[in-house]
């Protein structure tokens, strides 16, 4: 079985345009991308069913002459959930839009902030790094012996009550 | 007893229309949700006992299998059933305290539940399904509703996360199906227990090829290294219950067609080096993410990354002992990672954000929650004598046992991510609980409503533990029905290449 070239080079070009638009920033083409990709991606289902043939209906003509009807059944069902999910992607275009005033994609925020702060060298004062010196630590470490005045020690039972 | 295979699809679904129809009437569409996911989690209970001596199938709709969608309960789809019931259970129970502690105000919950049910269907027919076509449907039920979820009330950043989210879903699935029109112009059919018999006797290349093409749609469902970066980006922005359910279950269905896949259709192994290297470097750079982490919901995100890496590892030594391993630290991470999302929303309402530089003094504010923090953390770091130690002794050993360069690095790998763990998990829990709040925390309570289910979870994790005997013997018992394979194909196909029900008897079509 040698499958329709004509098919085999749609399901090509479909591909191709279809990654090259998924690498763009704005979300309108990432969705036109994703919707050419999942229609490449049915066609090679029907493909995948043989060559053309009679519809599949018993008692419209010879048996051996039908095409295969369960990648036809597929592809209706394949189409049905690219429907449903290029009308959510647009609605969260448009939402995008509606927020932002674009349909830009845009980066891990939290990543980029991280990366950045551990560029400066900036830590959170609480890690074991931020006081190195001993001194410093020292100052700060409170023991068990040491005198309390009366107004810390009102500000003890203040924030116990808290 | 075959009739009870169907239901946990068929009961979510029926009540998700009937919640939908309730939208005026919150009250009664919890009840609902809450009447519909106990009975998928009695009947799943139903099907773990039943499953035990020997796998139910139900042809759906009496077609013979090969030709009509077959439904399998085997033990390693009963047990992913359980656990996963549970943990619904949980997260809506978790999820409707919620609702009551903030006045059902501001959540969209008419469109939660409907959504959430559809969720739990498509779970569930993804577990039970003997059909590579209906795996397909299945995974786009849970990812169509899991986009409902994630961008939930459609906020600025739900939208950012949601979008990458659900471009690396949509692209994940053509794959599959690219995936499924080649092997079905292969084979001529995508009947499971069909597909195992007759995938053997194509062309060694071919079959590379479509296990290859297999794998990647799976790996970016289930976060393995590198198709895992959108995981950490997406989740931690989501309501604290839909985290939750996605971080405990999404990935893990992956991990579940993963084994299903490797075991029954390929059983050869000629990909386990590769799979072996991705486990770890899923393992060591996602620990080493998590470490980074100031937050405490993108920390934990990063752990749910590593963690895949140990499966994966399990699933890749393709010896006994490894695949049993690997099915247990999947129910144990389930509920683990469940537990620590639920938690951490907890902490969020609480402390008023989960970044770990703003919170401080929980422990003395709030040591109930403390408790129930910390019993997780420690489980998920692997602490002895909880679930997660086993697993991960159980996956070391498989390990050790296999004896190989390769397989030594990776117990290494595993010893080293087990320790970063603790270091990542500690270093949240004392800025977070220990050290002193440095603004103060806000005033405020834990609603016991919401308090109860996460308590009620992080009590189903440790009581893994209990039972890790018995439930390691199970686990053991359903590795080597995956690894003999006969058990499932026989179950399907009666008559040498047909299954039970009408047209039996056709020739070949």
């Amino acid at each position: 079985m040698s499958p329709n070239l004509v098919l085999v080079v749609v399901i090509g070009v479909l591909f191709g345009t279809g990654v090259y638009l998924l690498l763009e920033r704005s979300l309108t083409r990432v969705l036109i991308g994703v919707a050419l990709i999942g229609n490449g991606a049915n066609l090679l289902l029907l493909v995948a069913g043989g060559a053309a043939g009679g519809p599949p209906l018993l008692g419209s003509g010879p048996e051996d002459e039908m095409s295969d009807p369960l990648p036809q059944a597929m592809v209706l069902t394949a189409i049905v959930i690219t429907l449903g999910f290029t009308a959510f992607l647009l609605a969260m275009a448009y939402r995008s839009w509606q927020l932002h005033g674009h349909d830009e994609v845009q980066d891990d925020l939290e990543d980029r902030r991280i990366a950045r702060r551990a560029e400066r060298g900036e830590l959170d004062p609480r890690t074991d790094d931020a006081t190195t010196s001993v001194d410093l630590e020292a100052a700060q470490v409170r023991d068990e012996t040491e005198e309390l005045t009366a107004a810390e020690i009102a500000a003890n039972a203040e924030e116990g009550r808290r | 007893m075959n009739w009870l295979v169907p239901l946990p699809v068929v009961i979510p679904l029926i009540a998700a229309g009937l919640a939908l129809t309730q939208v005026r009437r919150p009250r009664l569409q919890g009840l609902i949700s809450v009447v519909a996911i106990s009975t998928m989690l009695v009947t799943s209970i139903a099907l773990l006992v039943l499953s035990d001596s020997g796998p139910l199938v139900v042809n759906v709709g009496g077609w013979a299998a090969p030709v009509g969608i077959a439904l399998v309960a085997d033990r390693l789809s009963a047990l992913m059933l359980v656990v996963a019931a549970i943990v619904l259970l949980g997260v809506l129970l978790y999820a409707l305290g919620q609702g009551i502690a903030d006045g059902d105000e501001g959540a969209p919950v008419a469109v939660f539940h409907p959504t959430y049910l559809v969720l739990s269907a498509g779970v569930a027919n993804a577990f039970l399904s003997g059909d590579l076509f209906n795996l397909y449907v299945g995974f786009e039920i849970l990812l169509g509703a899991s986009f409902v979820l994630l961008t939930l009330g459609g906020t600025g950043e739900r939208i950012r996360a949601g979008t990458i989210y659900v471009v690396v879903s949509l692209l994940s699935s053509v794959l599959f199906v690219v995936a499924i029109a080649l092997i079905y112009s292969a084979t001529g059919t995508l009947n499971l227990a069909q597909l195992s018999v007759r995938l053997g006797e194509l062309d060694p290349g071919v079959q590379l090829v479509l296990q290859v093409m297999l794998l990647l749609a799976f790996a970016i469902k289930a976060a393995v290294f590198p198709l895992s970066a959108w995981l950490p980006d997406s989740y931690p922005t989501a309501p604290a219950p839909v985290t939750a359910v996605f971080a405990g279950l999404l990935t893990k269905v992956g991990v579940y067609a993963i084994i299903r896949t490797q075991t029954l259709l390929f059983p050869d192994g000629r990909l386990d080096t590769l799979l072996l290297w991705a486990a770890l470097l899923t393992m060591v750079v996602g620990i080493v993410g998590a470490v980074a982490q100031e937050d405490l919901k993108r920390l934990l995100s990063f752990t749910l990354v590593s963690h895949i890496g140990y499966m994966i590892f399990g699933i890749a030594l393709s010896s006994q002992a490894g695949l049993a391993a690997a099915i247990f630290y999947v129910a144990h991470h389930i509920t683990v990672q469940t537990a620590l999302f639920l938690v951490s929303g907890l902490v969020e309402r609480r402390g008023g954000t989960t970044s770990l530089e703003k919170l401080g003094s929980l422990a003395k504010y709030a040591p109930a929650l403390a408790i129930i923090f910390f019993v997780p953390a420690m489980n998920l770091a692997g602490i002895p004598p909880l679930s997660g130690f086993l697993g991960k002794l159980g996956l070391l050993q498989a390990g050790v046992q296999l004896g190989t360069p390769l397989a030594y690095a990776l117990v290494a790998g595993g010893l080293l991510t087990s320790l970063l763990t603790l270091y990542a998990i500690i270093k949240a829990w004392n800025k977070a609980f220990w050290q002193e709040a440095p603004e103060g925390l806000p005033q405020g309570d834990t609603p016991r409503t919401m308090f109860g289910p996460a308590a009620a979870i992080v009590a189903v994790s440790v009581a893994l533990t209990v039972v890790a005997g018995p439930l390691f013997d199970y686990t053991d018992r359903a590795a080597t029905d995956l690894r003999a394979r006969s058990p499932y194909v026989d179950a399907v196909l009666v008559h040498g290449d047909r299954g039970e029900g009408q047209s039996s008897e056709a020739g070949e079509g």
